[in-house]
């Protein structure tokens, strides 16, 4: 026992770099939304990359440490506070035994990750900690911390305090936030003013956005070619044959509000996709808040393996920046 | 049948094999999907097979999409010449119909319904042209069941009747989604058959429930011990319809640790089924009952 949780915040839960593995048995690679922050919250404490830590939306929780610890906070901008005292994000800070970690209002962003010297140890659950509430599989007891919980702490490693992630490599997301959208899967079922509104309108987040998926309003309504259903796809004219759902996809249930499956995903059902948004972009999603307007920005597999390389090479510099 | 293959982002590749549902179709997607698994192409991390289609994961930091598209296309023409005969299982599958807790969930549900004056089985019963809740039942259980796919959320089966189209039990969704389904409903949604493998939100229409647990984290369940997920694609169900008492029963079964699901190993031959559907399933059950 290393960590006694004083307040859980909103919704608080153990996730690494998730699961793979599992998704045609319904279990979903989990894990950070934002990977590139959770990386990088390690590497400044000095743990593995792919240690567990806590993620945490739009409100921080309250900590108190039994054991000294290395404490770094990335991802959205909540400043974390020692006993009351406001510590830099992105940076290497200690916290003492029988201090508490606390948090400001989010000013920017939605999900802060907080990674702790040693990782949270919680038992491994098919190769993961990250937590899977739906399934009540991984994190600590399957679910988000709460009150009371005392958080396991692995052996610490050898980081250094001050440690920081210059601000020029922090990754967010735009004001409007533009995500980049390879368009495919049953794409060809919206017809041309469809598919050229999608890209134009001006989308706004949605209240319903979570883990599983991000739910967008505000543009026109997707019109679809008329066909006769295929058996088994169901009546409406957004229904396929019940298939497999790609991370990232964008369905478009009865036309109207685009969700983007995230880290959590139902692994398939029966509701058309438009295409899918690049790997690259994934983490961005994970800091947007309710009503933040959004673009989806149209490019092509050329563009999207570009984008993939660059953030490659952004998470190379940092690693490089604190070796 | 031929495939139509599309990218899911830069990280997914998209086969769907037909756009309708049929057994054809499911054997193929089957059939094409552990030709993939066999064939171990690099920078695979993930195939999920679905019911008409299917989807790979890969990295295209280790395989070119257009190389990994290359690669699975030289799949397909194998997969249509492999002969459709799977070596699988069949399990049977206790299911208390019109029990009382999805009874109880519909009621609350009722608004969201597309006719709120009965349930989901007189619904049903209805709109396929059976003459009676009664008779709906008979044919739910009396023929065996395809898992087309495993998903939604963990272990949750998609199934799929082994019967003629004409046959098939299709029913709409509810008009919009449920906050609740009690875990272990046996729904039916368009074609397919499901079982809610955990407590959650839902769409499918709601007949019964089976006290067998079919997902458990906690890995307690004593058929559960070696893998969380009872359910693989491919696997074949029979339903067998109980009441209260058998229910109970089952239930402390479950709890003591001494329920045993009857599962036989079973070949199935999908051109010899579609020249003897009848007959196929007959002995089917038999061997399900150990003739």
């Amino acid at each position: 026992m290393a960590i006694k949780v004083l307040h859980h915040g909103l919704s608080t839960t153990v996730q690494d770099l998730g699961r793979p593995g599992y998704f045609h048995l319904g279990i979903p690679i989990g894990g950070a939304m934002d990977r590139l922050a959770m990386r990088a919250a390690n590497m400044l404490v000095g743990n593995d990359e792919g240690a567990a830590g806590l993620e945490a939306v739009f409100m921080g929780p309250k900590l108190e440490f039994v054991r000294d610890a290395l404490v770094a906070v990335t991802g959205a901008d909540m400043p974390a506070k020692v006993d009351g005292a406001v510590q830099p994000g992105w940076t290497a800070f200690p916290v003492k035994a029988g201090q508490t970690l606390s948090f400001d209002f989010l000013k920017s962003g939605a999900r802060i990750y907080i990674a702790v010297s040693g990782g949270i140890n919680v038992p491994e659950a098919l190769g993961s900690r990250s937590t899977y509430p739906i399934g009540a599989l991984g994190g600590f007891k399957g679910r988000a911390i709460a009150i009371g919980d005392e958080l396991p702490l692995g052996a610490a490693p050898s980081g250094v305090a001050g440690t920081t992630v210059p601000q020029a490599l922090r990754r967010a997301p735009g004001n409007p936030a533009e995500l980049r959208v390879l368009p495919g899967l049953y794409w060809d079922r919206l017809t041309d003013e469809a598919k050229e509104s999608f890209f134009a309108d001006a989308w706004k987040v949605a209240p319903e956005a979570d883990r599983m998926g991000y739910r967008f309003r505000g543009g026109r309504k997707l019109s679809f070619v008329d066909r006769t259903q295929p058996f088994g796809a169901g009546s409406d004219p957004s229904n396929i044959v019940d298939s497999c759902y790609p991370y990232g996809s964008i369905q478009v249930p009865g036309g109207t509000e685009p969700i983007i499956l995230h880290r959590d995903a139902v692994s398939g059902g029966g509701y058309f996709m438009l295409g899918t948004v690049i790997s690259a972009d994934m983490d961005l999603i994970g800091q947007l808040q309710p009503h933040t307007p959004a673009h989806f920005i149209k490019v092509t597999m050329e563009e999207a393996l570009l984008a993939r390389a660059e953030r490659t090479k952004l998470l190379a510099v940092i690693r490089q920046s604190l070796s | 049948m031929q495939s139509r293959y599309t990218f899911g982002g830069d990280e997914h590749l998209f086969v769907e094999c037909s756009d309708e549902m049929s057994l054809d179709a499911f054997f193929k997607s089957l059939s094409m999907a552990k030709g993939v698994r066999d064939s171990a192409i690099r920078g695979v991390t993930e195939i999920c097979p679905a019911n008409a289609s299917f989807q790979i994961k890969f990295d295209p930091d280790i395989i070119r999409p257009d190389d990994i598209l290359k690669e699975v296309k030289a799949i397909e023409g194998a997969a249509e010449k492999a002969e459709p005969i799977l070596k699988t299982r069949i399990v049977e599958i206790p299911v208390f119909y019109n029990d009382p807790w999805t009874h109880e969930t519909l009621m609350r549900f009722r608004e969201r319904h597309q006719d709120p004056g009965g349930t989901d089985l007189d619904y049903a019963a209805r709109i396929n042209d059976f003459p009676s809740v009664n008779d709906f039942v008979t044919a739910h259980s009396g023929s065996p069941w395809f898992v087309s796919m495993v998903g939604f959320v963990a272990g949750l089966p998609f199934m799929y009747q082994m019967v003629e189209r004409q046959r098939q039990i299709e029913v709409p969704k509810y008009l919009r989604p449920r906050t609740d389904t009690p875990r272990l409903t046996v729904g039916h949604g368009g074609c397919f058959g499901c079982i809610y493998s955990v407590r959650g939100a839902g769409g499918y229409q709601m007949f019964g429930i089976t006290p067998m647990p079919i997902f458990d984290p906690t890995q307690t369940t004593s058929y559960l011990r070696d893998f969380m997920v009872f359910f693989r694609p491919g696997d074949i169900v029979k339903f067998k319809p109980i009441d209260r008492e058998g229910y109970d029963q089952a239930v402390e079964d479950v709890d003591k640790g001494v329920f045993t699901p009857p599962i036989r190993e079973v070949t199935f031959d999908l051109r010899a089924f579609q020249k003897d559907i009848a007959g196929t399933n007959a002995s089917l059950e038999g061997m399900l009952n150990g003739h």
